[in-house]
């Protein structure tokens, strides 16, 4: 077995020795907490600044559209079944011929996302066949009643259709 | 009879007294400002040298923060233990502040300006009370301030709080010692306890009592060191130790009674640095041109100026180091520091006798 010995500075000598050694281990974390003193906070004064945060962070749902309008979800349920939080509930329906609401042959009645069950793992934005579901970078979900936390298909769904390459996991 | 007795009264005197309660008064509430601005400025301080901000929200850069702070505590349910002495729990705070709040009559901030014709003896002071055992005073009244603190501990009727009450005791009995013999140093060399004739000496020298050769030097780290203790500050906190005793001695306190402990510390944390100041840098020193006026109104301002330098420390090394082990605090007092001290205290005397006149051989 290998294994990394540590090197420790030799022990000091004598009392001065030792005094000595003390007192340069005060002044380097004196030196330390003055240092700082002249750098500028890393604290983020967050209703004022807010974060950058990365593309690909996973923070509110958004059901997207295709870019004639229709919804890009054909309510295969395959998100609800890939929850491991069982945050999601799907009721798929037939697409009606003549007034199509997505392009596949079904589309989703229901959807609707629990944000409190929501453990935002993106589990659900993998398993969906055809990138109707997306995590988008909202995180201000707090709110005060159990009601409004869950979030219905008409709160989810995006307005209109949007290219965000920057929002997408897929690659290309 | 009523003539016969205003003929009587001395005005002088009266006027004198007159003079020392608006001291008081004015001395008083100059250190609750002190203390409440402290407190945000340790936590600003604190924060920035963590990468922080510390509080900003109440008014202009947070300065408005200690108002907000004194209203909630004041409003604050003030809550006795159903087990408490009540008597001596409320006492406690108060005989931890007072103390506090008496020493600073002693202590000059300032050169006396002379008023009137030369020789009329009437002049301006910057104490309230200018006494020949001035440092015997201070640290006499220093250690009242342990009561208040082992007496919390004891009436509160909780075990944390009467270990801390205990950690206090020993700590703050412990570090009087070197404290007391730095200081005694000093008064060696000075050849008096006369606090505002101390820095008066080392001003007429030209050099303070801290910048000495060796014995100084010693004396003073020795002071400093037993004075972080004697506050019980970081990293000499152990009665108040909130990981091992649940804030220790205050843990039973609330609202107005639990601020009074805070104060307690700030204004010793005050009292601490001046009467450092006082003895080893030289109080007001550098305002020593011989303009009586000039001098009286630039010494306190360089006095504050040390002060404030004093107070930053404190904060300094608050942010900077853990705390101690109690053993390694003991030790730490008895074993290094009062041998020490006594050493210097013994060495000093030696060569004041060797060399009696002029108060220091080689200036």
């Amino acid at each position: 077995m290998a294994y990394v010995e540590l090197k420790s500075p030799p022990p000091p000598k004598g009392l001065m020795g030792e005094i000595a050694a003390d007192l340069e281990a005060l002044t380097k974390g004196l030196a330390v907490t003055l240092r700082h003193l002249g750098q500028k906070p890393v604290t983020l004064q967050y209703p004022e600044e807010r974060p950058e945060l990365p593309p690909r962070h996973r923070g509110r749902h958004e059901l997207e559209r295709h870019e004639n309008g229709l919804e890009k979800c054909v309510g295969c349920e395959l998100c609800a079944l890939a929850c491991p939080a069982k945050a999601i509930f799907v009721e798929g329906a037939e697409n009606p011929p003549e007034a199509p609401v997505s392009i596949g042959e079904r589309y989703a009645k229901t959807y609707v996302v629990n944000m409190i069950r929501c453990i935002f793992c993106g589990f659900c934005v993998e398993a969906c066949p055809t990138e109707a579901l997306q995590l988008k970078r909202v995180f201000e979900l707090a709110d005060y009643t159990r009601e409004s936390m869950i979030y219905t298909k008409e709160m989810l769904l995006a307005p209109a259709y949007k290219k965000e390459p920057e929002d997408s996991w897929l690659p290309g | 009879m009523i003539g016969d007795l205003l003929a009587a009264i001395d005005w002088n005197v009266v006027f004198i007294i007159l003079l020392a309660f608006i001291k008081a008064f004015v001395i008083v509430n100059v250190l609750l400002v002190i203390f409440a601005y402290m407190t945000v400025t340790e936590r600003k301080v604190m924060g920035r040298m963590q990468a922080r901000y510390g509080p900003n929200r109440v008014g202009p850069f947070g300065l408005l923060q200690p108002i907000a702070d004194g209203i909630k505590l004041a409003l604050k349910e003030d809550i006795t233990p159903s087990q408490a002495n009540v008597w001596v729990h409320t006492l406690a705070p108060i005989l931890s502040l007072v103390p506090a709040l008496i020493i600073f009559a002693v202590i000059p901030i300032g050169p006396s300006i002379p008023l009137g014709e030369p020789g009329s003896g009437s002049e301006w002071t910057w104490y309230i009370a200018n006494i020949n055992v001035g440092y015997l005073y201070a640290a006499a009244i220093a250690s009242l301030g342990v009561y208040g603190i082992v007496l919390a501990g004891w009436a509160s009727n909780n075990k944390y709080s009467l270990l801390g009450g205990l950690r206090a005791s020993a700590q703050m009995i412990s570090y009087e010692l070197p404290q007391g013999l730095a200081a005694l140093t000093v008064v060696i060399i000075a050849g008096t306890l006369n606090l505002y004739e101390i820095v008066e000496q080392q001003n007429r020298a030209g050099l303070p009592f801290g910048l000495l050769p060796i014995f100084g030097w010693i004396a003073f780290a020795i002071y400093i060191v037993s004075g972080i203790a004697e506050t019980n500050r970081t990293p000499f906190d152990l009665p108040e130790a909130e990981g091992e005793l649940g804030a220790g001695f205050h843990t039973e306190y609330s609202g107005f009674k639990w601020s009074m402990f805070f104060m307690a510390e700030y204004v010793n944390m005050v009292n601490v640095s001046a009467l450092a100041i006082i003895l080893f840098l030289g109080g007001w020193w550098p305002a020593v041109t011989g303009i009586a006026a000039l001098d009286g109104v630039l010494g306190p301002i360089f006095f504050t100026l040390k002060l404030a330098f004093f107070m930053f420390c404190f904060i300094w090394l608050r942010t900077t180091f853990p705390r101690l082990r109690y053993d390694r605090l003991m030790g730490l007092g008895w074993k290094f520091l009062f041998p020490l001290a006594l050493l210097n205290l013994t060495a000093t005397a030696v060569w004041v006798a060797l060399w009696p006149r002029g108060w220091w051989p080689f200036i």
